[in-house]
């Protein structure tokens, strides 16, 4: 009974969004308030509505009710409590119900927290978030009902896929999608300013912090997506370039040229067009990667299933979206105000070259992604794009933003020089020459490329510094009263400078752990030993242990560096009960921020096992830098001078003082 | 500057960097891209030798043999024509004799396929598209016994 309940909150959830589609919009281009005030309590309703259909699908995964068919294929009633939890979300209907629930939740919070925003801006934004609402929703209940019964349930589930039994399916698919479903604000937002054909301060405003909170969330949940495929998958590899990954990387690429070129929106006005333009990109990157995922058109651990009407569905509102907005866009845009002239070298012009980068970076993973997709569908050809095709494109257009990085905070707003903006950086240069060449001395010359790329990550984490250390004069005032004009700094000061700071630790493990990895693979008995990067890796034997819902055999290894103990390793080969199905798990010892890792192979019989071993130097450093970016894009939130709300005139001539025109 | 060669340079700049992006997606398309072949295709030998391919069929029932240092040798088949195949390294963990199997690496001169990754599933039940569609060409496609679904 209470399975329906959900079932039918879920359809009154529907009928809302339908009325949040039309009665807000016609009260908008009527001008009528009453019509208009329909729209903050109608999408607070609908998230209560799918909130409760969410709860209903959890309590029947956690009281393992079978005669649910989502659980029952899901689900089994030994799975730990907390995979009976996540566990809701790591099937195909119930991560939609996730993605549709994080979707109402933010069109509640625009109901809830837009009053200072013009009320036709309001309405009109919630309509079109309403739009997107009716269409998904609609996909749940029309091809992926998560709520279907069975009608002579079995005593038994079959188990949640032993792959997502794991702490990682409880972090990275709702961060990844507050991620994804966040830019639906910012493209909601940007289609009202097309409807109603004006830009106004507010909505300028309103856009980046949107952006910024959907961005930080997004950059978090591909973090940890990457560091849950390298520790679970067995294979020591966190990034593979796989169209999966990359539909999660090309709204991130888009949004993040969202968010530079929303500052140059805010501040200067410029830019307008062109930011109207990349939210609807941003947002219909995010489409098309929940396309790629959940359609089934790629076969991988995300693509839970493969029935075609899904695909068809998603692709249907995937073209009334992006063709629907993009067309709006091609009529209305033109319309729109341009204001702020500025000089190529400025601030402006470095957020400029910064959009044509990222952006053209990302129509490089947009074509590697799609072209094989697109071949097989025109001639049949099957082809796969891997790496080498992405280090090809990718890396030679992110060599040339990164170097552009330091330069772009100091540079001034309207009109820069760029000499007085090098000088400034002497001492970021210097160190990243320094770190070039002690590289090379410490690893010889037969890799040329890598110490050059540390080079290039030192550069740009020390620019970042270095511009937060000039602009409170340490060097002219002295340290204490320098210390005093810090804390004073703008968020938004901090924000950039921790975001560029964690690009530059992430750029630096990717390399050193990508150049400098030593491997060992090996048949090994007991007794035997292999050495690696300094370690001497012991294999003691093998011991089998029962765990609550799979059996494993596992490895014990001591590891000594020069002969004296450090660690001991259990990497271990699960079987799960359920499936019948292995996985294997790694081991891994963090030193630093480097880490040995140690997976098993196929056991011999004899006693013998195959082993792979890792030693890859700095690599936490490629999560630990996503993780400070997002560190820097929640301060950049915080900021109160950019406080979401419709700034008064004396606010906004303050706010304009503030910004600082150095 | 004036309004005018403002607005060129920066046609300009993104002229070029969209140049730049262009070519290195054109370049790296020529050049990088991996094609799928069944063991029929590298039998008529279609493509030239030393050229990176994806080999995908069925890993033939009895053909597994290993021997130290992690090294393996199979064959991979779509019951028209079988190419061996060598490997070093893990395989991954559903890698089973009579399933699905898709490796990347060359053929050498001698006809032995040097793989240098074994692609892993993530369900007992997922053969990969290619092959299954690789084995209906030749008339082998056999849904119940590789429990394609």
């Amino acid at each position: 009974m209470i399975v329906e309940f959900g079932h039918y909150a879920l359809v009154l959830a529907f009928a809302l969004s339908l009325v949040q589609s039309v009665v807000p919009l016609w009260g908008a281009l009527a001008g009528d308030d009453r019509l208009m005030a329909v729209a903050p309590p109608v999408s607070v309703t609908m998230f209560v509505m799918v909130l409760v259909s969410f709860a209903v699908l959890t309590s029947a995964y956690l009281t393992a009710d079978f005669s649910v068919l989502n659980v029952l294929e899901n689900s089994h009633s030994a799975k730990p409590l907390l995979y009976k939890f996540t566990g809701v979300w790591g099937n195909h209907e119930g991560s939609m119900l996730l993605w549709v629930l994080i979707l109402v939740f933010f069109g509640a919070l625009v109901g809830l927290f837009g009053g200072n925003l013009p009320k036709d801006l309001r309405a009109t934004t919630l309509a079109v978030q309403g739009w997107i609402s009716a269409g998904f929703i609609l996909f749940l209940l029309a091809t992926s009902n998560p709520f279907a019964r069975v009608i002579n349930p079995p005593l038994e589930g079959a188990d949640l896929n032993p792959i997502l039994q794991d702490i990682g399916l409880a972090i990275h698919p709702p961060l990844l999608y507050v991620g994804y479903v966040g830019f639906s604000i910012t493209f909601s937002f940007a289609v009202a300013a097309l409807i109603l054909g004006r830009t106004d301060a507010a909505w300028a405003r309103w856009v980046r912090p949107w952006t910024l909170l959907a961005w930080c969330f997004l950059t978090l949940g591909i973090a940890m997506g990457s560091y849950w495929a390298y520790y679970e998958l067995g294979w020591g590899g966190w990034w593979f370039w796989d169209p999966v990954e990359n539909a999660s990387l090309m709204p991130w690429l888009a949004g993040t040229a969202l968010l530079h070129s929303a500052i140059v929106m805010e501040r200067r006005e410029a830019l307008k067009i062109w930011t109207i333009l990349l939210a609807i990109f941003t947002f219909s990157l995010s489409l098309l990667g929940t396309f790629l995922v959940r359609s089934g058109v790629l076969t991988s651990v995300h693509a839970f299933a493969t029935d075609p009407t899904r695909g068809v569905f998603i692709l249907v509102l995937l073209c009334l979206f992006i063709g629907g907005s993009l067309s709006l866009y091609a009529w209305r845009a033109p319309a729109l105000r341009q204001g702020g002239l500025f000089a190529p070298i400025s601030r402006e012009g470095a957020l400029v070259l910064n959009n044509l980068f990222l952006t053209s970076a990302c129509a490089a993973v947009f074509v590697g992604t799609l072209y094989p997709l697109f071949l097989d569908a025109v001639t049949g050809e099957k082809i796969s794009v891997g790496a080498p095709f992405f280090n090809l494109t990718f890396g030679p257009l992110m060599v040339p933003l990164l170097i552009a990085v330091p330069f772009g905070p100091v540079l001034s707003w309207k009109r820069g020089d760029l000499l007085a903006a090098s000088q400034r950086l002497y001492a970021a240069f210097g160190l990243a020459i320094l770190m070039t060449i002690f590289t090379f001395w410490l690893w010889g010359m037969e890799k040329v490329l890598a110490p050059l790329g540390v080079g290039l990550a030192v550069w740009v984490m020390a620019g970042a510094v270095s511009e937060i250390l000039t602009r409170v004069k340490i060097f002219e005032i002295g340290p204490s009263r320098a210390f005093s004009r810090l804390i004073g700094l703008p968020g938004s000061a901090w924000g950039s400078m921790l975001a560029h700071f964690g690009i530059g630790l992430t750029v630096l493990g990717v390399v050193t752990a990508s150049a400098f990895q030593d491997e060992r693979i090996a048949t090994m008995r007991p007794g035997d030993t292999v050495e690696l990067s300094g370690y001497q890796l012991t294999f003691d034997g093998a011991a089998p242990r029962r765990g609550p819902n799979f059996t494993e055999e596992v490895g014990h290894f001591t590891i000594r560096q020069g002969g004296i103990f450090v660690t001991e390793l259990d990497p271990s080969k699960r079987i799960y009960t359920a499936r019948q199905m292995p996985t294997t798990e790694a081991a891994i010892f963090t030193t630093g921020f480097s880490q040995l890792y140690l997976s098993l192979g196929e056991s011999r019989g004899d006693g013998a096992v195959d082993v792979r071993v890792y030693f890859k130097p700095l690599i936490t450093l490629i999560w630990i830098g996503c993780v400070i970016m997002a560190l820097g894009g929640a301060v950049s939130i915080a900021d109160r001078r950019l406080r979401v709300g419709a700034p008064k005139p004396a606010r906004k001539r303050n706010a304009g003082a503030a910004a600082p025109a150095e | 500057m004036t309004r005018k060669q403002r607005r060129l340079t920066l046609i300009g700049t993104a002229g070029v960097v969209l140049a730049t992006a262009f070519g290195l997606i054109m370049f790296a398309l020529y050049d990088e891209l991996v094609f799928f072949q069944s063991p029929t295709d590298i039998a008529r030998n279609t493509l030239p030798s030393g050229q990176r391919i994806r080999l995908g069929g069925l890993v033939e029932d009895g053909s597994v043999v290993r021997s130290d240092n992690a090294e393996v040798s199979f064959r991979v088949t779509d019951m028209e024509n079988t190419v061996s195949v060598t490997y070093k390294g893990i395989l991954p963990d559903l890698f089973r004799e009579g399933q699905g199997v898709v490796t990347e690496g060359i053929v050498r001169p001698d006809g032995v396929f040097v793989a240098d990754s074994v692609l892993a599933k993530h369900d007992e039940n997922y053969i990969p598209k290619e092959v299954a569609e690789a084995l209906k060409k030749q008339g082998h496609w056999q849904g119940d016994k590789t429990t394609a679904n």
